[in-house]
């Protein structure tokens, strides 16, 4: 984060306020103000942790800690474990919701009776509190032998699978993907029916085939739209948390650690404060990367969308 | 009713490293009389309506200073400059019926029910809206519209009326006829009224004095009239009547009364006559008006400040016809009679009359004519 | 423009077919809430069966605590989002109307704190609470939700509020209106439908919260995410009570996103999708 940029009236004169309307200061401050406190702050004091000997369980032990913390986490396994966990969490969600929210939009894009309604019952997954859908998930579907998915193997001819057991993180990665598919579907869909329709009738004046169509006038409207998807997913399967912690826990063994759930742990369990900011240092990093391009995006988009 | 006076106004957005010659508004003075009707007119981005803005206050002032009947207000808020203002989009609040819109601002002022009621069914019957005072504005036509704005301005009886553009959202008919009814109503009620636009012709029609502005600087006030006869430079004297205003390059001769090239000689009479005494051999250049061209017969012994040349396009409007002459590199529209017939390709003569001419300095593009006292 | 080829129709009877799938773990929770303990919890799983409201029953008996749980999910998610609001819409207002050298960076700096991952300020934000005695305190978590959803609060009350003319904003303060009632009688009154719903997508988000729930309180506190994640060990035990106390939680959320459904995009998104 810069620095607010300050600008200065360009003659010697004080800036006078403004006659009109309204006391912008006045108006935006306590909004600024509770955001900066609530979000910058804590910010700035785990980067502060991150450099200081802190475990609630030693606080005797204090000071300047230089590298160490950060030394610590890139020697634990099990934070390398969780970086690969979160990547490939976050990949593999990503692959499946964005691929079949596509096809669920240009599927739902047509025109049929009850769309509405079956559009509405494939988008209601995103609504269920995650916590639900861990629970009903790990119990209810994936349990090995009381489970419905272990019913329909068991029907098929197959053997159960102890899903959280066996396969913890595609379990994992397909609970999310549950819950996500359906933001993917919605903001495709919107993406897709805002495409210009006036655009449409050109091309297909200039006699291009569904292909072509598709080609030179979906893909590039819709470019930006997945754009937008694929970075606000990412940020969020990053955070992903309440899913893992109302079924595996971050196991079996660190099957399903993703960064989150590890500095969790190392906060709340290992009471220590220094490793665990340092590795909150590294998750608002990793966030960055994706978010800097989007908040780019957003931030160019900003005035297009009014009339002055 | 007061008179306002601005004095040195200027408007600076203050970018990075801006100086004078980026002022939006550049030293506007201007004194109105008591209840005068103050057109401010010039093509868009001429500050007219940065200056009207400055006036209700919506705009700070970068320097100089507005006073309303003497009391300086460049530095009070625009709800307490007492002045109502009339906006080119109406800016009707959408959720309010019209009673409630031309309420609004005596209800802030906490007035009497009954006044209010009063007050806003009298403005209403004024402007012909009686009737619709408890429809939406959306449910209105433009014109009603714009009746209903009018009338949040009139209901308030403030000491000024601004009114930016109020009629560019009417067609061109409704234009006319509302033109009219916001002289009428001005007359009435003989409130010093601003009226900012980009038309000349609302501009003749309305104004008592008309301020024309060109980036951010003051052409010329003055009456309609004394636009027309005595624009002080060429862009007011092209931007004041239609069609525009014909200019031909030449220099001013030795007699120091005509102005002339390989293509005309045209010599000023009248009242103009000696205007150009001290110019002899000076870069100059000639307006004519279109209406102050007429058509020479090919038999007519006339010879002098005559224009000469081909007829390259034909426009009859009925009740006159506008044609387009080349004089040598020039083309020059002239206003003829329409039971003329001209056609396309044939040679022409056209006669000046010489007591309207304009002269200009070619590099200064300042009038060298010396306008008579204002009456 | 309906499609009767037999392709059309498959596609159709796809699209039916995908949203019944996605659909079908809600409808699995929601069969169950209404079967007996028993009923629920079989190898073969029983699709036909008489429904009972048993386990609604118990899951909302004095002791099971799920009014307590429910209210103060109820309070942080209503207070949360009116603070939210409160702080949101005088900061909106001046950002649309009163746009300054500073406004895009401030606009984007508020969307950009909704991008810190929550761990990334967890650490110090537990400890400073723990200092001022806000663990497992309503207040404390209702604050957090604040913060959650300020940025989009913001965005959304901003982008509803640049719709509006400002020419209707100049019009009231030259009618003589004050700041305070240009907003209350001519910009809110335009703009209540946009901050309805935009309030709405905050009430479903700070409903659905579970990281802060989870962490920051403990049973004073505690949010209905924090009791239904307590059945995490039930393994069977619980299974009709779990989803009657699931569908009690989800239910009406479920109905308010299918309200807020456009809303959402245009929010979620930050206006990069319309």
């Amino acid at each position: 984060m810069s620095s607010p940029a300050v600008a200065v009236p360009s003659r010697g004169k004080p800036a006078k306020a403004n006659l009109s309307g309204a006391p912008v200061r006045r108006l935006l401050a306590p909004a600024v103000i509770f955001m900066f406190v609530w979000m910058i702050v804590p910010l700035v004091m785990t980067l502060y942790y991150a450099f200081r000997r802190y475990n609630l369980m030693m606080p005797e032990v204090t000071g300047f800690a230089g590298i160490t913390n950060f030394k610590l986490m890139f020697t634990d396994p099990t934070f390398w474990d969780s970086l690969i966990n979160t990547l490939v969490l976050v990949g593999a969600s990503l692959v499946i919701t964005v691929s079949v929210g596509l096809g669920l939009a240009i599927l739902f894009n047509r025109t049929f009776a009850g769309r509405g309604v079956a559009r509405t019952l494939a988008i209601a997954p995103f609504f269920v509190m995650p916590v639900v859908t861990g629970l009903i998930w790990k119990n209810m579907l994936f349990h090995p032998v009381y489970g419905l998915l272990a019913w329909v193997f068991r029907h098929l001819g197959l053997n159960p699978i102890d899903w959280l057991a066996q396969y913890p993180m595609l379990s994992i990665i397909i609970m999310v993907s549950w819950e996500w598919i359906p933001f993917a579907l919605l903001i495709l869909l919107t993406g897709l029916q805002s495409l210009p329709e006036d655009q449409i009738e050109a091309v297909r004046l200039d006699g291009a085939n569904r292909w072509q169509e598709f080609r030179h006038i979906v893909v590039p409207h819709l470019g930006q739209v997945l754009y937008v998807v694929v970075m606000l997913e990412s940020i969020f399967f990053l955070t992903s948390f309440a899913e893992i912690y109302t079924t595996t826990s971050g196991g079996p063994g660190t099957a399903t650690t993703n960064l989150p759930y590890y500095i969790y742990q190392s906060a709340f369990f290992q009471y220590d404060i220094g490793i665990s900011s340092a590795a909150a240092i590294g998750a608002v990093i990793l966030a960055n990367i994706f978010s800097i391009f989007l908040i780019r995006f957003v931030a160019g988009n900003l005035n297009t969308g009014s009339r002055r | 009713m007061a008179i306002v006076e601005l004095k040195d106004v200027v408007k600076n957005y203050g970018g990075k490293g801006s100086d004078a010659a980026d002022n939006a508004v550049d030293s506007f003075n201007l004194t109105t009389k008591d209840g005068e009707f103050i057109v401010l007119v010039g093509p868009s981005g001429c500050g007219k309506t940065t200056t009207m803005r400055m006036i209700a206050g919506l705009e700070n002032i970068s320097g100089g200073t507005i006073s309303i009947d003497g009391r300086d207000v460049s530095q009070v808020a625009p709800k307490d400059r007492d002045i109502a203002m009339v906006f080119q989009s109406y800016a009707l609040y959408p959720h309010m019926s019209v009673f409630e819109n031309m309420a609004f601002a005596l209800r802030l002022k906490k007035l009497p029910d009954a006044e209010i009621t009063a007050r806003v069914q009298e403005a209403a019957k004024v402007l012909d809206i009686a009737h619709l005072l408890e429809r939406k504005p959306r449910a209105l036509s433009g014109g009603q519209r714009q009746r209903v704005a009018l009338g949040r301005a009139i209901v308030r009886q403030p000491q000024v009326f601004l009114m930016d553009e109020p009629l560019s959202n009417l067609d061109a008919k409704l234009r006319v006829d509302m033109r009219a009814e916001i002289v009428k109503l001005h007359r009435k009620l003989a409130v010093t009224t601003f009226y900012v636009t980009h038309d000349q012709v609302e501009a003749m029609t309305m104004g008592q004095r008309i301020v024309v502005m060109l980036n951010g600087k003051i052409q010329q006030i003055d009456t309609p009239q004394r636009l027309y006869e005595w624009p002080a430079n060429i862009f007011v004297a092209g931007f004041i009547g239609t069609p525009s205003m014909n200019f031909l390059r030449g220099k001013v001769g030795a007699d120091k009364r005509s102005v002339a090239n390989e293509h005309f000689n045209l010599t000023l009479t009248g009242a103009r006559g000696g205007a150009l005494a001290a110019h002899a051999g000076t870069e100059a250049i000639v307006g004519i008006r279109p209406e102050h061209l007429s058509y020479l017969a090919p038999n007519d012994p006339i010879a002098e400040n005559v224009l000469s040349g081909v007829v390259e396009v034909v426009e009859p409007l009925g009740s006159v016809t506008m044609i387009q002459v080349q004089v040598g590199p020039y083309r020059v529209t002239a206003q003829i009679e329409s039971h003329l017939t001209v056609a396309m390709g044939e040679p022409i003569r056209l006669r000046c009359q010489t007591d309207k001419l304009q002269v200009f300095d070619a590099t200064s593009e300042q009038s060298l004519l010396q306008a008579p006292a204002a009456s | 423009m309906k499609d009767r080829t037999i392709g059309g129709i498959l596609l159709t009877a796809l699209a039916y077919f995908v949203a019944l799938v996605m659909f079908f773990p809600i409808l699995w929770m929601l069969l169950t809430a209404f079967k007996t303990e028993q009923n629920a919890f079989t190898i073969d799983p029983h699709f036909l069966f008489v429904p009972t409201l048993d386990s609604f029953r118990v899951a909302l008996e004095q002791g099971s605590g799920y009014l307590h749980y429910a209210l103060n999910s109820v309070v942080s998610a209503v207070v949360s989002t009116l603070v939210g609001l409160l702080l949101a819409i005088p900061a909106a207002y001046a950002m649309a109307f009163f746009p300054t050298k500073r406004t895009d960076f401030t606009l984007v700096w508020m969307v950009s704190t909704k991008f810190i991952p929550a761990v990334g300020v967890l650490i110090p934000i537990y400890l400073v609470y723990k200092q001022l005695g806000l663990l497992d305190n309503l207040a404390g978590l209702t604050l957090l939700f604040t913060a959650m959803n300020m940025p989009l609060l913001v965005w959304m009350v901003y982008s509803y509020f640049k719709d509006i003319p400002k020419d209707l904003v100049e019009a009231a303060d030259i009618d003589g209106a004050t700041t305070l009632q240009t907003m209350r009688k001519v910009i809110l009154p335009l703009a209540l439908p946009g901050i309805a719903s935009a309030g709405l997508l905050a009430l479903i988000l700070a409903w659905n919260e579970s990281f802060w729930s989870l962490t920051m309180t403990d049973h004073t506190a505690a949010t209905l995410a924090v009791y239904i994640a307590s059945f995490k060990s039930a393994e069977g035990l619980f299974w009709a009570k779990m989803s009657a106390a699931s569908v009690l939680t989800v239910a009406p959320i479920i109905v308010l996103g299918w309200f807020a459904q456009r809303q959402m995009v245009r929010g979620l998104t930050f206006g990069a999708v319309k």
